[in-house]
């Protein structure tokens, strides 16, 4: 089987992390979140995976040609010379999708969930018609597009954008699975599927939805990152706790890789994740936070909410909450106050930045 | 604040006592302070209370007999709400040296032109030190010399003050809608220096560069507390801290009271003053603040500018944040601004952090820019408030 995900451009809502790194590149509890994805499709039994990328990606294809290697599967990055949206990557990646006749998956890049795919392609093998849209139930269906599907069936009436009033509550996940005759409907032009394929292929029956069990949050921006983050913490809590922190000082969920210092005296959590080689010296408090790899954490910080890129250095005293967000390289002085700051790369911060902004 | 009055005094060869005039109640808190004062400094201390608020000249006239008795050369006053290293002992030779009888001195420091016009200001004859105008605040640029509020009289001054009050007894019975307790109220600027003494030859200024400022807003204590802090690291050294194994590492001038427990992962300074059984938690650091009396700061916690209160508790890895509103130090002889508490747009302005006594506040939170009143117990972070 084969897989097409969507990655698409610079990723510039989670800047300023993809200033450093390619968004898909960008460690999700302690993994990059494009390898959540992959991993589980390996898993799942597909052999190739194409990455539709808009952009010049050499470091995102070469280390995911390590995770190929390791997974024993291929990789590919189809390169769009203008973006296509979310269907012209489909026609652009047509031969390899055409390769065998097999369903193939369609992924957009920012999605964090327990991914479902053996249970996508026994769904739709179930149905066997042209398309099924895994759909998640979501509290305010106003902010979103939703989906009007048949309950026992599945089968997908309409699509309402933005309901004003109370029609459905379960919205589109971003996950896909299709039978190779989809590709008649696309052509080799900036296309939604969301827009201009899906109601077509609705209008005649071919398009089924199938409901997600569990979590799922779109992390393409800071705070969804830091909320997607607590939902995955608890949900490995329930399949593997074995993978989560039980030192001294732990509140609640905390994902810590065994490479990082702790010292005396901290707090961590409740859902916390510190990457490879962090230092988090005596005194520290951080909670709902990710820290990226060799960032040091000094002494007596008290940190809320807060993305930390890799080889920051945040000094004594320090005080960072809000969805503060640090690039790579930044350096933090001592007891500084930093609220919703979004800081960029290899920045030096010698005063508080009391309110929410942008350090160029 | 009047300790370091009460010392500057007790220090000036001839004192025979010191006299505090006040319209507070006189209650056990200040009888416990004076009884210490007097044992500390040797020197006699009595409290005098107004009936009312009589202003400056209204409570040295009301007390007059008081302050003649022992038929004194000349006596110095003080106002209460200022701070600096008082040079009282060179005021009084400089005093001394301009002869016998009817003459007063006061004491003034440079200003720059901008800050001059929110003090009274002096102009004087170069060469004798004689004022020859002096104005309270003028709306335009009079003088960079300003006045001190600290003064040197000889007894005649109350018979300026006493012509004064007859005045004030005159006018008030033309004048029916007159607050009755006004006719007793007599302001020494306005009343005497500017309508009677200024030009007439019998008021002389004496200059201080040592520091000096007003103590009007908590905002100012903080720099007064540095100057102070300053002070005592030139003269009594030994009240400093100083780094030692096994305690607290100390930057700069800090100011321990020997009861206090300090945690020695803690960090204090520089200008920082912790009073009485204050205790100070594990890894807590404090800078540029003052932490009074029975004061409990919890682990973890970062202090500053700002004002802890009396029997006050912060929770740990909590933040205490004020904005210092310190003269300009690249302007000679700028003062401590005052800014109003609130901007023209009725939002406060940023200024230090003071917390009244017994205010309880919750770990992990950050009050900054706040004034929170006494007895408050916060729930959260507050910014830029007065927390009632």
């Amino acid at each position: 089987m084969k897989a097409l995900i969507l990655v698409g451009g610079f990723g510039t809502r989670l800047r300023p992390l993809t200033l450093s790194r390619p968004k898909p590149l960008v460690e999700f509890g302690n993994k990059p979140m494009l390898l959540h994805q992959v991993e589980a499709l390996a898993k799942a039994g597909v052999k190739h995976i194409v990455l539709a990328v808009s952009y010049r990606a050499e470091m995102l294809e070469q280390e995911m040609k390590v995770e190929a290697d390791r997974l024993g599967i291929t990789i590919s990055v189809s390169h769009e010379k203008e973006p296509l949206g979310t269907a012209g990557p489909l026609a652009l990646a047509k031969d390899i999708l055409l390769e065998d006749n097999d369903p193939f998956f369609v992924l957009n890049s920012d999605i964090i969930c327990d991914f479902p795919f053996e249970d996508m392609i026994a769904f739709h093998k179930n149905h066997g018609r042209e398309g099924t849209i895994v759909v998640t139930k979501v509290e305010e269906p106003s902010k979103y597009g939703v989906v009007v599907y048949g309950a026992d069936t599945g089968r997908i009436n309409s699509f309402v954008e933005k309901p004003q009033e109370y029609v459905s509550n379960k919205i589109n996940a971003g996950m896909y699975i299709f039978s190779s005759g989809i590709l008649n409907r696309i052509q080799l032009k900036p296309t939604s599927i969301e827009k201009e394929i899906f109601p077509v292929m609705a209008d005649t029956d071919n398009l089924y939805a199938m409901e997600l069990k569990g979590f799922w949050m779109d992390v393409g921006q800071p705070k969804d990152f830091l909320t997607g983050m607590c939902l995955y913490l608890t949900s490995l809590r329930q399949k593997s706790p074995e993978k989560l922190y039980q030192g001294p000082g732990v509140v609640g969920n905390a994902l810590v890789h065994p490479s990082v210092k702790i010292g005396e005296n901290c707090r961590l959590g409740p859902n916390v994740t510190i990457g490879p080689d962090v230092v988090i010296e005596d005194g520290v408090c951080i909670k709902r936070s990710t820290i990226l790899s060799k960032t040091v954490i000094k002494s007596h910080s008290w940190l809320d909410s807060c993305i930390i890129g890799w080889r920051c250095n945040v000094g004594k005293w320090t005080r960072m909450e809000n969805v503060t967000v640090l690039g790579e390289d930044v350096v933090v002085k001592d007891e500084l106050y930093i609220n919703g700051g979004r800081i960029l790369p290899h920045k030096e911060i010698k005063e508080s930045v009391p309110d929410p902004q942008i350090i160029m | 604040m009047i300790h370091h009055h009460i010392e500057a005094a007790s220090q000036v060869p001839g004192m025979k006592e010191i006299l505090l005039i006040g319209s507070y109640q006189h209650n056990d808190q200040l009888s416990r302070f004076f009884a210490a004062v007097q044992q500390e400094f040797k020197i006699l201390i009595r409290y005098l209370q107004e009936y009312t608020a009589l202003g400056t000249a209204g409570g040295m006239y009301h007390f007059r007999d008081q302050i003649l008795s022992g038929s004194p050369e000349a006596f110095f006053v003080m106002n209460c709400d200022v701070c600096g290293e008082f040079p009282l002992k060179e005021m009084l030779e400089f005093h001394q040296q301009k002869g016998t009888g009817a003459h007063f001195t006061m004491l003034g420091t440079e200003a720059t032109r901008q800050q001059s016009l929110n003090y009274g200001c002096i102009v004087e004859t170069k060469h004798t030190s004689e004022v020859t105008h002096y104005v309270e605040k003028p709306e335009t640029f009079v003088s960079t010399t300003i006045s001190c509020g600290i003064y040197l009289f000889s007894p005649e001054i109350f018979q300026f003050i006493g012509h004064a009050f007859q005045k004030k007894q005159e006018e008030i019975s033309f004048d029916v809608d007159s607050n009755l307790h006004t006719k007793d109220t007599i302001h020494l600027e306005q009343d005497i220096f500017v309508e009677q003494l200024a030009g007439s030859g019998l008021l002389y200024v004496y200059h201080t560069s040592k520091f000096w400022s007003q103590i009007k807003s908590a905002g100012a204590a903080i720099y007064a507390n540095r100057h102070y802090l300053k002070i005592y690291n030139r003269t009594h050294p030994e009240r400093l801290s100083q780094n030692a194994e096994g305690k607290a590492t100390i930057i700069g001038d800090v100011y321990i009271h020997p009861s206090a427990t300090i945690h020695p992962s803690a960090v204090l300074g520089p200008n920082v003053t912790i009073g009485k059984n204050v205790v100070i938690g594990p890894g807590v650091r404090v800078r540029e603040s003052l932490v009074l009396e029975d004061a409990l700061i919890q682990d973890h916690c970062c202090i500053l500018h700002s004002i802890v209160g009396w029997n006050s508790t912060v929770g740990q890895w909590t933040r205490i944040e004020g904005t210092p509103n310190d003269p300009n130090p690249n302007k000679p002889f700028a003062k401590v601004d005052i800014p109003d508490l609130f901007n023209a747009d009725g939002r406060l302005n940023p200024s230090i952090t003071v917390l009244g006594s017994n205010v309880q506040i919750p770990a992990e939170v950050i009050v900054l820019n706040s004034i929170v009143l006494p007895h408050k117990e916060l729930g959260r972070s507050y910014k830029n408030q007065i927390i009632l």
